[in-house]
């Protein structure tokens, strides 16, 4: 499959809200978060409550997918940087690690130069976070150790899920 | 695929619909829309022209609930169903759990139908899926209209696998749900397995 089932466990989840948290700081950001390329939310910090993020999520990923189709028409393999500028809010998305997609939302009390060098910095660090999550998710599933919450599901369970 | 989040304990998948144009894809999202708790679902996204048509897709996340500890959400998305709109549509399939194919049950829609299944297929492949391997339903819509073809006949020609089908029609509701269980089943017992 190209895309393989992304697993998320405690540690790495912990490891890549202090990036965040970090990255928020440092680049004086509104809201961070980070996004599969699939759409869903993974995890975000900062003024969150303010924001829809399952549908920033979405869109956001939509647009990466966009993107990368016009990418390719023009022979590029991806555009790894968008940016958009509002009027007051501006957003910053970038591909981090091949898969993960990082947004910051800023508005002036930071700039777009201070958010790209911080983002660069932090996606370094979430790069290895990542790809450490990945050979996890690779040894678990070759190993068999999966402990998948699944495994012992029953009709009924689904069937609660509609009541 | 889906996302598994063991530290928030979360599930999240993502179901397509998928059909020819005006087959009533986006009247599933507003129906399912409509009749979910307010707790239960985000805010629906539509991207749609002037004319009401979807441009890129319809978007609904639904959190459906707990299972086994988990809170288990399906983000339901719409492909644009015209002709033209192809590359959309093979991007709104990345990383997609399930499929509903919505057929357009009116007679004079048959080759679109076909057409749109077999859209289906190739833009699957381009994306690394096969579409007899991953959790797939069909739903026969407009049964309410008056120039319909049967169910047999549909069944022959859209469904020779032997998917679950259902028919239905949108705009009142009937067979809406239906649909949507069953693809979050077969997406859950997909995931039972391990996939």
């Amino acid at each position: 499959m190209s895309n393989p089932q992304l697993i998320m466990y405690d540690e790495e989840f912990k490891q890549i809200n202090v990036v965040l948290d970090k990255l928020l700081r440092e680049a004086n950001a509104k809201v961070i978060f980070l996004v599969d390329k699939n759409g869903q939310l993974i995890t975000g910090c900062g003024e969150t409550e303010r924001f829809d993020t399952t549908s920033l999520a979405s869109l956001t990923a939509g647009n990466i997918a966009a993107t990368g189709g016009l990418a390719k028409l023009i022979g590029e393999k991806e555009f790894s940087i968008l940016f958009h500028e509002g009027e007051k809010d501006n957003l910053h998305i970038s591909i981090v690690a091949g898969r993960v997609i990082l947004v910051v939302l800023f508005d002036t009390r930071s700039s777009l130069g201070l958010v790209r060098l911080r983002v660069k910095k932090a996606s370094e660090e979430l790069t290895a976070i990542f790809n450490r999550l990945l050979q996890k998710n690779e040894e678990k599933e070759k190993s068999g150790d999966s402990e998948f919450p699944f495994a012992e599901i029953t009709d009924d369970d689904i069937d609660n899920l509609f009541s | 695929m889906s996302f598994i989040n063991y530290a928030s304990r979360e599930i999240n998948c993502k179901i397509v619909y998928y059909g020819p144009g005006l087959c009533g894809k986006t009247t599933n999202l507003q129906y399912v829309y409509q009749k979910t708790a307010a707790d239960a679902k985000g805010k629906m996204i539509s991207l749609a022209t002037e004319t009401e048509r979807t441009l890129f897709f319809d978007f609904l996340p639904l959190a459906l609930g707990e299972i086994r500890g988990f809170k288990t959400r399906f983000h339901l998305y719409t492909v644009p169903g015209q002709v033209f709109y192809d590359a959309s549509r093979k991007l709104i399939l990345k990383g997609v759990d399930g499929v509903v194919f919505v057929a357009d049950s009116q007679e004079e829609r048959m080759d679109a139908n076909i057409e749109s299944v077999e859209n289906l297929r190739i833009n699957l492949i381009e994306q690394g899926y096969d579409l007899d391997k991953i959790p797939y339903v069909v739903q026969y819509n407009k049964r309410d209209l008056p120039n319909v073809v049967s169910v047999e006949e549909l069944r022959r020609e859209l469904n020779p696998t032997n998917v679950p089908d259902f028919e239905a029609c949108a705009t009142t509701g009937e067979g809406v749900f239906e649909t949507l269980k069953a693809i979050a089943k077969l997406i859950l017992f997909d995931l039972k397995k391990g996939k």
